[in-house]
């Protein structure tokens, strides 16, 4: 449905930022390099082909066990010509952290807290990095893979300094 | 629809006192003092925190702190199956359970590859008990912040009506919240008889209320005053932050996902999309008011044009089979255990499906890993875009600005802190 904005994405970024693009289930995806990730969402919104001005969801999947481990996954609309795209940045586990979008969407701002509550991506140049849906004592970060769903953590401690 | 941006209009002439100098006397000295507001608060709905820097009454700093309501949705959804997801939908946006399930529902069956299967019926059902959900949201949403200005009256004329869609809501699926009644290929049985008739003379009645609340509210000076001018969102905001649905129509930005990306039989309906033209509180109280109107004109064209026939697709990999069969025959109680044991097997993939909830686009973003259960269910809350703004929005503005600013954001605790 917006191929239109991937042949875009193509002929502007030849430099090998694009790793890869594809559509599934009738949504556009393309797989960013982590360097260009601000570079890339910034072009979309600008561009009057693409014009994504829309920042409509950010959000991290944990693909346990594969290289990179965590892709940011970026959902972009443009209201004035109805398309949409999403974007791939792959994390690796040993330094998740990438340049924040901040500055191109300020609605961003609450989703990459969110993104490093969960996920714990850390998200450069971000003004208010902090924890938003746990309290700022949780150990951990609760949507990685290798979290137990099952473990607690009360804030009232039995002993003082102990996790569970 | 015309969706280019129009340029931001000039605010509506403010009856109240606004700023200190409409006062005759000098502004007198202050110093910013920190209010905790929340979240034990009563215009918090007792889910959101704020920290506010005050200098006199004047607001200088706002942190919006959420997550009071965090329930590991996401977490929750990794270890159910896909049908199991449905209960927890229901507690995203509770004034509007039936809205997440239609969300959620049509998601799973974008990425089995089934949504032109789904019967029309089924169809119709699922835009029916949606626009349900959309006049209780609304009505939810507005007598709460009517009361919160003191209105108290309207609070009860408005859960009065809400009640009776409930009650028709309950007569449906057993539960006027804790709905679950969409399944991943249709819904789970039909509607019960009668329901045509009773949903239809409940309309007839809630426009009654309606144009009560109205006549106590629209010109009301009291409530005027506080909604006019303040709290004022502009496109740009909107899409800088993500916001869409009520509040961002009433800035004027004609984004309704019934209308520019047509679902379920939305394109079969002739309704109209409310915009304001401030972006104020004001208009995010008219645009409401006007979506239930338009809810309601979409529901009387869906009994006129809803069918009767199945309602849900014919296939043993995803539907239970009938109860009788369950029990007398081998073949339905293996695929039984198999669908309640493994869940449905969803084909790997990613995919995001969006519809238009009570707040805005309610987006799902889910992954499969080709087993029974979700690798990644991840929900796009509308309200938490809205609610994200608050900080920014509430600068400048008086302490007393916060309760209507904050109620006509609709910020749902279950949908913003899933």
């Amino acid at each position: 449905m917006s191929q239109n904005v991937l042949e875009r994405l193509k002929a502007q970024f030849t430099g090998g930022e694009l790793l890869d693009t594809g559509s599934q289930h009738g949504d556009e995806w393309a797989r960013i390099r982590r360097d260009a990730w601000v570079t890339v969402a910034t072009f979309l919104r600008d561009d009057p082909a693409t014009k994504m001005e829309m920042f409509t969801d950010l959000t991290v999947v944990d693909r346990f066990a594969t290289e990179p481990r965590f892709d940011v996954v970026l959902h972009l609309y443009s209201v004035s010509l109805k398309q949409r795209v999403r974007l791939y940045a792959g994390v690796p586990e040993e330094d998740p952290t990438l340049e924040t979008l901040v500055p191109v969407w300020a609605g961003a701002n609450w989703f990459e807290r969110e993104a490093y509550d969960l996920y714990g991506v850390r998200f450069k140049g971000h003004p208010d990095l902090r924890r938003i849906l746990m309290y700022p004592e949780f150990v951990g970060h609760p949507l990685r893979k290798d979290y137990p769903k099952e473990k607690r953590q009360p804030l009232v401690r039995r002993q003082p300094g102990s996790v569970d | 629809m015309d969706n280019t941006l129009a340029p931001p209009q000039t605010r509506r002439v403010v009856m109240g006192i606004q700023e200190p100098q409409d006062f005759d006397a000098p502004e007198l000295p202050t110093e910013p003092l920190p209010l905790n507001m929340g979240p034990s608060h009563p215009a918090m709905h007792g889910t959101v925190r704020m920290v506010l820097e005050v200098e006199g009454e004047k607001i200088s700093s706002a942190d919006v702190q959420i997550g009071y309501l965090h329930r590991c949705f996401e977490k929750e959804s990794e270890f159910a199956t896909w049908t199991q997801v449905f209960p927890y939908t229901d507690r995203l946006n509770y004034i509007s359970p039936m809205l997440n399930n239609v969300g959620y529902a049509m998601a799973v069956e974008k990425l089995l590859g089934i949504t032109n299967q789904i019967p029309e019926r089924a169809q119709y059902i699922r835009v029916i008990v949606g626009e349900m959900s959309r006049i209780t949201d609304h009505m939810t949403c507005l007598g709460a912040s009517a009361m919160e200005l003191g209105a108290f009256t309207v609070f009860l004329y408005m859960l009065k009506a809400r009640e009776w869609l409930f009650e028709l809501i309950e007569e449906v699926c057993g539960a006027r919240l804790t709905v679950s009644y969409l399944r991943i290929g249709g819904c789970a049985w039909d509607l019960p008889e009668g329901f045509a008739e009773k949903l239809r003379s409940i309309l007839e009645r809630s426009k009654g209320v309606l144009a009560e609340v109205s006549t106590l509210l629209d010109r009301n000076r009291i409530f005027r005053d506080r909604l006019d001018g303040i709290g004022v969102v502009t496109q740009q905001d909107c899409l800088q932050y993500g916001i869409t649905g009520p509040v961002a129509r009433s800035t004027g930005l004609a984004y309704d996902v019934r209308k520019d990306a047509p679902y379920l039989v939305y394109d079969r309906f002739d309704f109209d999309v409310p915009v304001g033209s401030v972006g104020d509180n004001f208009d995010r109280y008219a645009v409401r008011v006007e979506e239930m109107k338009q809810s309601m004109r979409i529901l009387e064209q869906a009994l006129q044009q809803i069918q009767p026939g199945p309602v849900a697709v014919n296939d043993p990999r995803i539907i239970l089979p009938a109860k009788s069969e369950t029990y007398n025959s081998i073949e339905a109680m293996i695929a039984h255990f198999k669908i309640i044991m493994d869940g449905i097997h969803v084909p790997p993939g990613e995919v995001y499906s969006y519809t238009e909830a009570g707040n805005g686009e309610l987006g799902f973003y889910l992954v499969s890993d080709g087993t029974g259960r979700p690798w990644k269910c991840r929900v796009r809350p509308p309200c938490f875009a809205a609610t994200a703004i608050l900080p920014e929005l509430l600068k400048g503005l008086f302490i007393a600005d916060i309760v209507p600013t904050f109620g006509l954001m609709n910020m749902i605790g279950g949908e913003c802190d899933r």
